[in-house]
């Protein structure tokens, strides 16, 4: 069963090392990434990594505007709760190993070397329908 | 080139590879890259026996890896003579593979992977693609069930119900991209009951031909749901529905009933009825209490509440679902439907709406909300 690990720039509960990223030391930074490559290669060593993806923060809000009109966009907006920052997909046997991987995934280091504790949100994707439903 | 040749000799050349005293591991993956080069050479010159060029091709294949591994181990090579092909235990060896492949070692998704490359012939990047995963995240996982399978005797592999249960687990999958997975389960399913005199093999091989034989019906071209009740019962596959039929009468005449056999039954009793008003309720719920008898799952008293519900009217059917644990996926969905057969429409349409929140798939969600809107509609009059 696939699932997805959602990582927030804004809208998660605060982490428990809450430092921005541009306050840590250049060599942590490089911890932190190491740390994230290190997880997904070993998923896909494992064979339950599926997809990783990182998001710009900077987005558009853009809607239909009516017959031969342009679309309508608009934003960023500041107040916008929710912030996707990128997302882990993972393919594992149960509910139980996607909470272990996404607590391993929240434990990578940021600021003073020390875990982040970030908050991640786990997601099953919506299978196709079994073929024997009776 | 012949696809369904290539994949019906696989397990036959990994069993040949091993009896020359290659190991499993080895030999399946010499074996998988004579498949691709059959796929990238058969098309302009197909040989005249497929057999001997997948074997000699595997044979050569594992030589070169036994060799590059001596090298850059820097020890003496092997002896390299090509031994006399032993005696054709093809069948033996078919089976043993099918016991490897679905060891209790080896987790679901990795059995399931395994089975599919090693017994199936199916390649990875096709598994891959059926199972909607990256090529190297499936390899890795085929690489890690071998490993995981390296430790278990080639002439003592494991029983037979795991093997069952990971044939159930690709027809149960769902989806259908260029591979079909159903289609792939059938095809293994029948093998293996040429192969063995288990009764839970026919039964499983019944239990599959019978809901195959309504898939069809059971989707619109737009992906969306038809329930039961409502399927064109003309679209169902009549052929498919006499062969299982006559696979699981031949099991239940053996008198050694099983899960699968009784849940094949509950399917021909559906398969057997013209329209949904002459399905004989009394029976499947009959099949149902049986089922229970021999595995008392939550689902099965989930199901048994439905067919209750059909046999004995709404009221007792929400008795049934009364002693049914509330979590479980679908509950709401079987409550909503039971509830709306006894008038309740209003209760109906918020456990629908309920149970479409909770669904795990996406047909499902969408056939649940439709009900619920269809209700709600009902209600403002």
């Amino acid at each position: 069963m696939k699932y997805l690990l959602l990582k927030h720039y804004r809208g998660a509960p605060a982490a428990v090392n809450d430092v921005p990223m541009d306050q840590w030391t250049p060599a942590e930074i490089d911890a932190h990434m190491a740390y994230m490559n290190d997880w997904a290669k070993r998923l896909e060593g494992t064979g339950e990594f599926v997809d990783g993806q990182a998001l710009s923060p900077e987005g558009t809000f853009v809607r239909y505007d009516g017959e031969g009109r342009p679309p309508v966009t608009d934003g960023p907006f500041a107040e916008t709760k929710d912030l996707i920052a990128g997302w882990m997909v993972i393919d594992v046997d149960s509910y139980e190993r996607a909470i272990e991987l996404a607590g391993e995934l929240s434990a990578a280091p940021g600021a003073g070397g020390k875990p982040i504790h970030e908050w991640l949100e786990v997601r099953p994707f919506l299978t196709y329908t079994p073929t024997v439903t009776e | 080139m012949d696809e369904g040749l290539v994949r019906e000799l696989t397990p036959q050349v990994i069993g040949v590879l091993v009896r020359r005293g290659a190991d499993f591991a080895a030999a399946e993956d010499a074996v998988q890259e004579a498949l691709l080069k059959a796929w990238e050479t058969w098309p302009a010159t197909r040989p005249d026996d497929p057999r001997a060029w997948l074997v000699t091709t595997a044979w050569r294949k594992y030589l070169d890896s036994v060799r590059s591994d001596a090298a850059r181990r820097g020890r003496e090579q092997r002896a390299e003579l090509e031994p006399a092909p032993g005696p054709t235990e093809h069948t033996d060896d078919t089976l043993r593979l099918y016991l490897l492949c679905a060891h209790p070692s080896l987790t679901p998704a990795s059995a399931v992977a395994l089975t599919l490359r090693a017994v199936g012939g199916l390649t990875t990047r096709q598994i891959a693609e059926a199972y909607l995963v990256p090529e190297a995240t499936m390899a890795q996982r085929i690489s890690r069930a071998k490993r995981a399978a390296a430790d278990v005797r080639w002439d003592r592999p494991g029983d037979l119900s795991t093997v069952l249960r990971v044939l159930y687990l690709v027809f149960n999958e769902g989806y259908t991209g260029n591979v079909d997975l159903t289609a792939e389960a059938i095809r293994l399913t029948r093998q293996l009951a040429a192969l063995t005199n288990d009764v839970e093999v026919a039964g499983l091989l019944a239990l599959m031909l019978l809901h195959q034989a309504r898939r069809g019906a059971r989707t619109r071209p737009d992906g969306t749901l038809v329930p039961l009740a409502e399927q064109d019962r003309s679209r169902w596959d009549t052929a498919l529905i006499a062969e299982g039929v006559v696979v699981l009468q031949a099991a239940l005449a053996r008198d050694r009933l099983g899960e699968y056999q009784a849940q094949a039954a509950i399917a021909a009793l559906h398969a057997d009825a013209r329209s949904v008003e002459e399905t004989d309720w009394v029976q499947i719920v009959g099949w149902y209490d049986e089922l229970l008898g021999i595995t008392d799952s939550p689902v099965v008293r989930l199901n048994r509440a439905v067919a209750v519900g059909e046999a004995d009217g709404a009221r007792a059917g929400l008795a049934a679902l009364a002693d049914v644990d509330a979590t479980l996926p679908r509950h709401a969905a079987v409550s909503a439907y039971l509830h709306e057969k006894d008038g309740n429409l209003a209760v109906a349409a918020r456990q629908y709406a309920d149970a479409a929140r909770a669904a795990s798939n996406l047909a499902e969600r969408d056939h649940l909300t439709r009900q619920a809107a269809r209700l709600n509609e009902k209600l403002r009059g």
